[in-house]
């Protein structure tokens, strides 16, 4: 198995709080699942805009043994940004109201770019009683890695500041 | 068993009809001012048929009622908010008496559960509140079935006024203030629609589910709400090009307890239409449940009332 030939190199990349004894917390599910540590690069000193240390792991493992690894990070409420290729990006989507949307939708799309770590993927606006009435934008935000509740709060705070009213999407359960 | 049932609205009413046919027998009944009492057991359709012609329940005063001799007390009396007077003098006396109470009225436990569990616990009667939350829909002895400690969450439509307002902007592409008309003119919605439209009814609703799975103690004012009457027709057409749609949905986990408008998948489990409500539990080791049916109506809600007293009688 340790052999295997399927093995290959993967870079993991992991966000973790500023305590001792996060990074050794978060590279043993690597050996538990029969990883294959190779470097450790701990940006220390570089913080993310949540304030944690940005971490990559350059590890050798078959890509079943990637997937348990990743899943035991998880399990074990580590960050995990990135493995491998594949970024872990959620979509979520939540509608905007208010009077004259349409005229600073554009600000508050930059305004919710520069305050999470979602990026906008596309916005509908509907105006049906033209520029400055009642108005609602639908907009779609990629968040990165289990951000949603935050990129919602982050969401909520700036509609608020513009006057603005936010229709969540329910972020649980097999419903939402 | 002996009922004095206190409030002849709806719920009220609705009892006095259906005891019978449950073997329960009202031995008196109250309202705002009067009284019917007979330790024998009133004729529901005198008591009705008075309520109706003269908007007198009887000739007895409506203390006497609450004064007579009874098993269980029925509290099927107009919410009340904060110190959820009258209905928690009712349940207070009662309990001193060691008699049962049944609760229809959400205010005693959504306002001051503590209260109302001080005083069981320094009485033989026991309270019983399933027709509070959801009508017909057997929200606590889900509960009481899965152990409550195992319910990690409980969300749903909780408030029909709200879901068929919604539904019918949905639908037809209403303004809120038309859809709203629509449902005063059938008599889904009250003429002062405030307490189900900002959210109130569903609130308290949330609060009572609060106090029976957490720890801590909650009322209305724990509870954040955002009611549903500035969400234009725009909104919901958007979320349906998107295949949600919006409702207004209830929330209480660890996390605490609220209810807002909410984006869910348009054929979803949780998109019931109309006057529908729709209560969905987590459970540590039984997935997910959903019950849906009506949450309102007299005789829905005094269908779950007979199921407290069956609950009381064993």
């Amino acid at each position: 198995m340790s052999d295997s030939v399927d093995r290959q190199m993967f870079t993991v990349r992991l966000e973790l709080p500023d305590r001792p004894g996060e990074l050794r917390r978060a590279l043993e599910p690597i050996a538990e699942h029969g990883g294959n540590l190779r470097s450790v690069f701990h940006e220390r000193g570089n913080l993310t805009p949540r304030g944690h240390i940005p971490v990559e792991v350059d590890l050798a493992a078959t890509p079943e043994q990637l997937e348990a690894i990743v899943t035991a990070l998880r399990d074990a409420d580590v960050t995990v940004v990135r493995a491998g290729s594949q970024y872990y990006t959620e979509e979520v989507t939540a509608i905007l109201f208010g009077q004259g949307i349409d005229g600073d939708i554009s600000e508050t799309l930059t305004s919710i770019e520069q305050s999470t770590d979602a990026t906008v993927r596309d916005v509908t606006l509907a105006a049906p009683e033209g520029a400055g009435g009642l108005s609602s934008a639908r907009v779609h935000l990629a968040t990165e890695n289990e951000e949603t509740a935050e990129t919602l709060a982050t969401l909520q705070e700036i509609a608020e500041k513009r006057g603005l009213s936010v229709v969540e999407p329910l972020t649980t359960g097999e419903s939402a | 068993m002996k009922l004095a049932v206190v409030g002849a609205g709806a719920v009220g009413k609705a009892v006095v009809e259906l005891a019978e046919e449950y073997g329960h027998t009202v031995t008196a009944v109250a309202d705002s001012s009067t009284g019917a009492i007979d330790a024998n057991g009133l004729d529901s359709e005198t008591v009705l048929q008075r309520k109706r012609n003269d908007g007198v329940v009887g000739s007895a005063t409506a203390q006497e009622a609450l004064d007579s001799s009874y098993d269980v007390l029925v509290e099927a009396s107009p919410t009340t908010l904060d110190d959820a007077q009258p209905a928690f003098g009712h349940v207070q006396t009662a309990l001193d008496r060691d008699r049962d109470v049944v609760l229809a009225n959400k205010g005693p436990v959504a306002e001051r559960y503590a209260d109302v569990q001080a005083r069981e616990r320094e009485s033989e009667g026991r309270v019983r509140f399933e027709a509070t939350v959801a009508g017909a829909i057997p929200v606590f002895s889900t509960i009481d079935n899965v152990g409550a400690k195992q319910v990690t969450a409980v969300r749903g439509v909780l408030n029909g006024t709200a879901n068929f307002i919604l539904s019918r902007m949905t639908a037809e592409g209403l303004a809120y203030e038309h859809a709203l008309a629509e449902a005063q003119d059938i008599g889904v919605a009250e003429t002062d629609p405030t307490f189900d439209v900002e959210g109130t009814d569903a609130a308290l609703k949330c609060a009572i589910l609060g106090n029976v799975l957490m720890e801590t103690e909650f009322t209305l004012d724990d509870v954040s709400v955002t009611g549903i009457s500035e969400i234009p027709a725009s909104a919901l057409e958007l979320a349906q090009q998107d295949g949600s749609t919006i409702r207004l949905i209830g929330e209480v986990d660890d996390s605490g307890v609220r209810v807002g408008p909410r984006l869910v998948d348009e054929h979803g489990t949780l998109a019931v239409t109309g006057t529908q409500n729709i209560v969905q539990f987590e459970t540590t080791h039984a997935g997910t449940l959903n019950i849906s049916g009506r949450g309102a109506g007299g005789p829905e809600t005094a269908t779950a009332i007979m199921g407290d007293l069956r609950e009381l009688e064993n």
